[in-house]
């Protein structure tokens, strides 16, 4: 199945091509029901229990809309600087597929809800890139097949497939870019901040769960590429399956070194879909596009045309909370952070776990430590999203808050959060359970600091001559036995009172 | 006296079940008898209930007994064509695509009928998917005309016609694209009113094209017409364009209208419906139609109505196109007949395969109309041109109904014709529709009342009246009017003439 590719080395491709992308990002709503029907829209569930007439497309059903998605779909637009249509329609987009229960798709197409917009989007080194949005529009999902039998869990080679309608009629934004150019060498990392920036957009909009991994934020990736000479743009690809950020990246600058090589070498790109494979970072063929699909889209007339007022429109435009560009302008400045550690703040994905720390009574800087410095690293140890790692800033402002009464060292503290991830519970219960409380019994100490005195009596006599600064190895060996637990400064206290 | 309960009409049946004079499960049982009579050779039925109708009719008796506010319909048996679904019976839509599928919901329709206490008998044949003006393309047998058993009854909806005329029941439910309630109405010696566009709701209509579908009363009286209308008809939230506006008082202007009297109503003829191709029979009952109008005291003016002529072709693209897309979801996956499913074959093959077997030639001939005119390169020239006389349509019905306050035209062109006659000549088949389809095109309400009988071969003719969308009542007022004006003319309803039938057991 695996096929070899010839890639080019990509400091050669920027050098011969301009890459050209075009992303299309599904966002599946979560409003309470379905986009037409009253059927739960909750992801998971015993296959084909949430749904009804309406999303299984029983003959005479019909669908009535979901005035949320609309009200989403409205908010999505005005947040991604859209305008927004004062008169639009549904229409059907006709093809056979089972998991589609009407063998069409009820979306929009010609007149979507909002177009014409932008976003800008914050680059790792801090700098802005405009991505513009041609569109966003409404459309319903499909079900799901699982494909029994086959190597690959495609179709082909299948035994038999299992449909699920679960998901059949969810609600989806549909947002497509105008053709991104001018990104040069940076192509892979503007794909990844534009969805890094879209999901944040839309957690921040509370309109979506903007999971990848569950499939709640979906991306298609068209690269193509440009000689340098061209003027026209070249054949693009659509890569499916690009189911994270780091996905993305990889995906398109995987695609730029294939589609390069293979033009070098006189060869031409064929429009078709292509696979994205995780474990090997690599894309592979799969619908040919030999005719163009004809999707005979025509006028939904079982829907009437969507004509949101514009006063509805301005009431909307009156609930978008602030934008997380926004925040970071007015962190940075509440916080005074210089551009670099604003960046680290932004690139660790952690502006809102940091001010929500800081709303539970720790310090910006205090939190930015924790977040920034120490937590991202065990996320990425751990192989999560560091806002799924599954500690909150509550229990990381306690743990601050336990560290400055002096009851954890930080040595300590660190201990508390690994049984927090380790779920082990709450950091009180863990700080019980393995018993890792600061040992402040002076009678403890001084008999830990006699014997710390009484095995290295060299030192000790230095000490007692004033030089204070050798302090520091009785204190070494005190923290030693007693495995941590004992506040050093403390100790330091103990030892030169034991010595003058 | 069962003779006397099947000729009874809905209304009276209301008032003597409503008095305790007859029980709505006597009531009930002669109709079913009936059925077993003669729909052998009548075939207007599909599958009859007799047990839910019997539960149905003893459920209105307790209620009555127990002195419980009752609907100026409960207890009167309704037969319901079989494109609207059914809670736990049977719905074909008469295709074998859908044979044995049991739908687990009722039709909003439905619904309402049950909710008003009326009885359903059962659902009633008709052409496969709606498409046909003869109920010839039924995958179950033809319904025969009860006027002449070798003649069509007309279509699609033959079956809930025929079964008026044939007494099995007194009132039925239709449903009209191209003019499936009036046309069947016209050449059975029925009334058959398809609403405003939005006044019923579709939910639970099997669809054919969506834009143009109505579900609509079908009775023997414009009275009974009137009532029926009123359990249907309303805003269903359901229904995305069914219309948030109370219902037009179709019953108080059938009353009104029963008085005789139509001074200060104006009536525009359609000066298009005429001339070539319309049997002189017809006309001749038409002329007679507008001469009594006039005698009641309206005042009759022509109105051409130019883009009419091309209401046809324009049908012809919108319907099938509409078509092509709702009738893709019969694929064998989550109900209907599975052609093919062998283990071996791919479900691209077994939905290929279930098609093939299961839809009629008419229907495939639709679908593949409807496929070509959306496809790309070729929509503007056919689905978007119809869809611009669709606009000159609606401009002529305002221009019209700017000067008159109805319009009145033959229902169709001719009286039934016999079976097998224009099988084979899809065009001839289409041209039944010629006068109805404007209605559907510009979705304002239109119904068809008989003018009496052809005086070439004695069947019955239709005589449509066509009124503004939500102004359903004044066709009604101006029908009423007539019909007791024919009546007094003739000496007779027109239904009376109907013959007897042989008792051929079903």
């Amino acid at each position: 199945m695996t096929s070899v590719h010839e890639l080019m080395d990509y400091a050669e491709v920027i050098e011969r091509f301009d890459p050209v992308l075009g992303l299309e990002v599904h966002v599946e709503l979560h409003t309470n029901t379905k986009m037409f029907c009253g059927c739960a829209n909750v992801f998971g569930g015993e296959p084909n229990t949430q749904v009804c007439p309406v999303c299984l497309g029983m003959p005479g059903a019909l669908p009535a809309l979901n005035g949320k998605a609309v009200e989403s779909a409205i908010r999505i637009g005005l947040a991604l600087n859209c305008e927004i249509a004062e008169w639009c329609r549904f229409a059907r987009k006709n093809y056979f597929y089972p998991d589609m229960p009407k063998n069409f798709q009820t979306s929009q197409y010609d007149e979507p809800i909002a177009f014409n917009g932008y976003l800008d989007v914050t680059l790792d080194d801090g700098s802005l890139f405009r991505v513009e949005i041609e569109r966003a529009h409404m459309e319903e999902d499909t079900g799901k097949s699982l494909h029994v039998g086959g190597a690959t869990g495609r179709i082909h080679g299948a035994e038999h497939s299992l449909l699920d309608y679960n998901r059949a009629g969810v609600p989806l934004i549909e947002i497509v870019t105008k053709p991104i150019t001018g990104t040069g060498e940076r192509a892979p990392e503007v794909a990844r901040a534009y969805v890094t920036a879209l999901r944040d957009l839309l957690k921040a909009l509370d309109v979506s769960d903007v999971r990848m991994d569950q499939g709640s934020l979906r991306c298609d990736a068209n690269v193509s590429l440009m000689a340098k000479d061209a003027t026209e743009f070249g054949t693009r690809t659509e890569t499916k399956n690009v189911n994270s950020l780091r996905s993305v990246e990889r995906a398109v600058r995987f695609e730029m070194t294939r589609q390069a090589a293979l033009l070098a070498s006189g060869g031409e790109i064929t429009q078709e879909t292509r696979h994205f494979d995780e474990s090997t970072g690599s894309t592979s063929s799969g619908r040919t596009k030999e005719t163009a699909e004809d999707y005979r889209y025509f006028p939904e007339p079982d829907l009437v045309p969507i004509a949101p007022s514009r006063e509805w429109v301005e009431e909307l435009r009156g609930t978008l909370p602030e934008l997380p560009w926004e925040r970071r302008k007015r962190v940075q400045q509440e916080w005074s952070l210089t551009d670099a550690e604003l960046r680290d703040l932004v690139n660790a994905g952690a502006v809102d776990l940091v001010t929500a720390t800081v709303d539970a009574g720790a310090t910006h800087a205090e939190a930015r430590s924790w977040w920034v410095a120490y937590l991202t690293k065990e996320a990425n140890a751990r192989g999560v999203e560091l806002a799924e790692l599954g500690i909150t800033p509550a229990q990381i402002a306690r743990v601050i808050a336990l560290v400055n009464s002096g009851e954890l060292t930080n040595k300590l503290a660190r201990e508390v959060v690994t049984g927090v991830l380790d779920g082990e519970g709450e950091p009180e219960a863990v700080i019980e359970a393995r018993g890792l409380k600061v040992v402040s019994d002076d009678s403890a100490l001084e008999k830990a600091v006699d014997e710390a005195l009484a095995a290295q009596p060299d030192v000790a006599a230095k000490i007692r001559d004033g030089k204070v600064a050798a302090a520091g190895a009785i204190v070494g060996a005190v923290m030693k036995a007693t495995k941590g637990q004992a506040d050093a400064k403390r100790v330091r206290e103990l030892i030169i009172a034991r010595c003058s | 006296m069962t003779a006397d309960l099947t000729r009874a009409t809905a209304a009276e049946l209301a008032a003597r079940i409503a008095n305790r004079e007859v029980s709505a499960v006597e009531v009930a049982q002669a109709h079913l008898d009936r059925i077993g009579e003669v729909d052998g050779a009548v075939n207007a039925f599909l599958h009859v209930d007799t047990e839910g109708a019997l539960n149905a009719a003893r459920k209105v008796d307790e209620d009555i007994a127990a002195g419980a506010h009752v609907g100026p319909l409960a207890g009167v048996p309704i037969a319901l064509k079989d494109v609207l679904t059914t809670e736990g019976v049977p719905t074909t839509v008469g295709s074998k695509i859908l044979e044995g599928w049991i739908p687990p919901y009722d039709a909003t329709v439905t619904r309402r009928l049950k909710e008003a206490g009326l009885v359903i008998l059962g659902k009633t044949n008709m052409d496969e998917f709606a498409m046909g003006s003869s109920t010839e393309n039924s995958a179950y047998g033809p319904t025969r005309n009860p006027w002449d058993t070798d003649r069509i009854p007309g279509g699609s909806g033959g079956g809930s016609a025929a079964a008026l005329a044939a007494f099995e029941a007194p009132l039925s439910i239709g449903t009209d694209t191209g003019g499936s309630i009036r046309q069947p109405g016209a050449v059975t010696g029925t009334v058959g009113v398809k609403p405003t566009y939005g006044g019923v709701s579709r939910y639970g209509l099997v669809a054919f094209s969506s834009s143009l579908d109505q579900a609509g009363p079908c009775a023997r009286t414009v009275l009974d017409a009137a009532l029926l209308h009123e359990v249907i008809a309303g805003y269903d939230p359901m229904d995305s364009t069914s219309i948030d506006a109370p219902v037009p008082p179709v019953v108080a202007a059938a009353r009104e209208g029963a008085n005789g009297d139509l001074s200060g109503v104006r009536v525009g003829v359609v000066t298009q419906f005429s001339g070539e191709g319309y049997q002189p029979g017809v006309l001749r009952s038409f002329e007679a139609a507008v001469a009594q109008l006039k005698q009641l005291g309206a005042e009759v003016v022509e109105v051409s109505c130019p883009s009419f002529d091309y209401a046809l072709p324009a049908y012809y693209l919108i319907a099938p196109s509409e078509a092509s897309s709702n009738l893709a979801r019969f694929d064998a996956m989550r109900y209907g007949i599975r052609v093919g499913d062998d283990g071996t074959r791919s479900a691209e093959e077994v939905m290929s395969l279930t098609r093939e077997a299961g839809f009629g030639p008419e229907v495939k001939r639709r679908i593949m109309i409807g496929t070509y005119a959306l496809s790309s390169g070729y929509y503007d020239a056919y689905y978007g041109s119809a869809q611009k006389v669709r606009t000159l349509i609606s401009r002529d019905f305002d221009a019209a109904f700017a000067t008159v306050d109805v319009l009145v035209s033959p229902t169709t062109p001719t009286t039934a014709f016999p079976i097998g006659e224009r099988t084979n000549d899809p065009m001839a088949m289409y041209k039944a529709d010629l006068c109805t389809i404007p209605a559907n095109l510009a979705g304002n309400a239109a119904m068809s009342v008989p003018s009496g009988l052809s005086d070439e071969d004695g069947l019955p003719v239709g005589l449509q009246i066509m009124a503004p969308a939500l102004q359903d009542h004044r066709m009604y007022r101006v029908a009423a009017a007539y019909e007791v004006a024919r009546d007094a003319a003739l000496g007779a309803p027109v239904i009376s003439g109907v013959p007897q039938l042989a008792g051929v057991a079903r």
